[in-house]
């Protein structure tokens, strides 16, 4: 009888996704971050990309994929403005690598470690693109808030807690 | 060496994608300018694959929306739609008059362009857009509108709606063109201060302001002063409404500049529809001449119906003044024409005495000095001794029952012959 034996932590609780909801639920994310600002403004302060890419990062728990999903997610989204191709291809790439190396470290199934991991990636994705603005694209007149990027981070944690509980239910255990 | 890629790929894969993505950014940042182009044609195919993919569920959706708010706002929701047409009828009324007192100024200013070779652009040809989406990113304020090169739109055309400028077409693809906001960081504009006709440049900033930062501090500079494009941008034709005055205070980056804020004249916030400008010219176009001269003919109406209005009123109080003179003035009046008049004038016309020369009233004791008391010198014979005048004039006891203690209030016409005394009354006794 042959015995199936996980040597890790990260062998334990690895996932999958179907290629469809790979696809699928990146492209839906940037779709709606494109729709909704437009007949409510004040729903740009959220970045879906972002929530989708922490989510696929921690599920997969694979530094090498996080890093792929979240410079593709990044790429497409910078595609979209006026804005070099790369600011936030590089920001996501960095949080997708930080977000699956934490989800091998710790329990990311947790609503409290949930609620942290969301709120911190957040701020260091506003840090990111301040330093790659000012730093990289030498943007003098660039400010970051950071009590607007507080309330940013904290909106988009609640929006992300509900998001992350739907996603939950397309992994596959592989 | 096999080792150390098998244990370190993870950083390995991370330093390089990261790479890959500095070269390219410093690959866009660096490269010369083409013509008209915000990007190079590598960078322009990836965005044209992005919008590709993006537009097309943009527009499936937008058009989902539209449906259903024409629906809703053309059969459904029509109350108080003939309050807010007859509304509107009266703004139009009153708007036409506005127009027409604006008209002459707008020709005469029209004619010293001409006259000084002042090169004007006048909007010539618009293309009307709908805003299908957004970048979805606050640090980037574009717009996507659902008209493209197919329709005649070109980089750098200037992006308006009736309120004010928008922005400018960034980026055009076939169907599709991205349109970069007045308010984003990178976007800038030539205005001009309305009031105090100061030249300054307009930036947009991260938080989604704009702002203007050239300037040194003026106290003519006021909170509520209109700014207008001054059309040394050549996108923006002078003269089309950007914003307001919102806030003046120092700017803390560059010390001796004022940090001026503006509140747009258009709600970049929501965005339905815009114009966009594909054609100006230096005359105006045939429909502004025939709302000029229909401008013009109307405010020369109006002109001409006050000059008569004037004119009659000046008429009619020239004549009132007239007739009052000549009613103060005295004059010689006819008796029985008098006499005629005070029979037939009815007391509210004879009530002002002005014109009545002054007569002694009635005596009230009457004695041989009396007017009337004397008898006339014909009647009287020399050497006659002097008979008493029984027909003098008497005048009534204080305690006489028949008569009024007080003789009659004095007659509005004076001038008539003086009452007989009557005769059946009995004399005063003589002292």
């Amino acid at each position: 009888m042959a015995t199936r034996s996980f040597t890790s932590r990260r062998e334990l609780e690895q996932h999958s996704f179907p290629p469809a909801i790979a696809l699928l639920v990146p492209l839906g994310a940037i779709l709606l971050q494109a729709l909704l600002p437009r007949p409510f403004p004040r729903l740009a302060i959220l970045d879906l990309p972002l929530i989708v890419t922490v989510f696929f990062a921690v599920s997969r728990r694979n530094p090498v994929a996080g890093t792929l999903t979240g410079a593709a997610i990044g790429l497409l989204q910078d595609a979209l403005t006026a804005q070099p191709i790369g600011v936030n291809g590089m920001a996501k790439s960095v949080i997708g690598y930080i977000a699956a190396s934490i989800g091998i470290q710790i329990d990311v199934e947790n609503l409290t470690t949930r609620i942290l991991i969301n709120f911190g990636f957040f701020l260091i994705n506003s840090f990111l693109l301040f330093l790659i603005n000012r730093r990289l694209l030498g943007l003098t007149n660039f400010h970051i808030y950071w009590g607007h990027e507080l309330i940013r981070a904290a909106i988009n944690t609640a929006v992300a807690l509900p998001i992350f509980f739907l996603l939950d239910n397309t992994k596959r255990n592989e | 060496m096999e080792s150390f890629f098998t244990r370190f790929k993870n950083v390995l894969v991370l330093v390089a994608i990261l790479l890959a993505q500095t070269i390219g950014l410093a690959v866009q940042v660096r490269r010369p300018v083409e013509s008209g182009a915000p990007d190079s044609s590598r960078v322009t195919l990836i965005r044209y694959w992005a919008v590709s993919i993006v537009t097309p569920f943009e527009r499936f959706f937008h058009g989902i929306g539209h449906t259903v708010r024409y629906g809703w706002s053309n059969y459904v929701d029509l109350r108080n739609t003939r309050q807010q047409n007859h509304d509107l009828q009266d703004q139009i009324a009153r708007l036409r008059l506005e127009q027409a007192s604006f008209a002459e100024d707008a020709m005469q200013g029209h004619r010293l362009q001409v006259l000084l070779d002042f090169q004007q652009h006048y909007v010539s040809a618009t293309v009307a857009a709908q805003v299908i989406g957004t970048s979805g990113n606050d640090l980037s304020r574009v717009i996507y509108i659902d008209k493209g090169a197919k329709d005649g739109l070109k980089a750098d055309q200037a992006v308006i709606t009736p309120d004010g400028i928008v922005g400018k077409i960034r980026d055009v693809f076939p169907h599709t063109s991205q349109v970069l906001l007045i308010n984003d960081q990178t976007s800038g504009a030539g205005v001009l201060l309305a009031t105090t006709r100061i030249r300054a440049i307009l930036r947009g900033s991260t938080t989604g302001q704009i702002l203007i930062n050239n300037l040194t501090p003026d106290d003519r500079i006021k909170p509520g002063e209109q700014v207008l494009s001054s059309g040394g941008d050549q996108v923006y034709p002078r003269g089309l409404p950007v914003g307001v005055i919102e806030s003046i205070k120092v700017d803390p980056d560059h010390q001796p500049y004022t940090l001026i804020q503006l509140r747009p004249a258009a709600n970049l916030n929501q965005l339905e529809e815009v114009l966009v400008i594909t054609g100006t010219q230096t005359t105006l176009s045939d429909q502004a001449q025939k709302d000029l001269t229909a401008g013009a003919a109307t405010a020369e109406a109006q002109a001409a119906a006050k000059q008569l209005a004037d004119q009659r009123a000046a008429e009619a109080a020239a004549r009132s003044a007239a007739q009052i003179v000549a009613d103060r003035l005295p004059s010689i009046h006819d008796d029985a024409t008098d006499a005629k008049a005070g029979t037939a004038a009815t007391p509210a016309a004879t009530t002002p005495p002005v014109s009545v020369v002054p007569k002694p009233l009635p005596t009230i004791h009457s004695d041989r000095y009396s007017p009337g008391a004397t008898p006339s010198a014909a009647d009287l014979k020399p050497g006659a001794a002097e008979i008493t005048n029984s027909t003098a004039p008497q005048t009534p006891t204080p305690d006489a029952t028949t008569q009024p203690a007080t003789p009659k209030p004095v007659q509005p016409k004076p001038r008539k012959p003086q009452p007989a005394p009557d005769s059946t009354q009995p004399p005063n006794p003589q002292p």
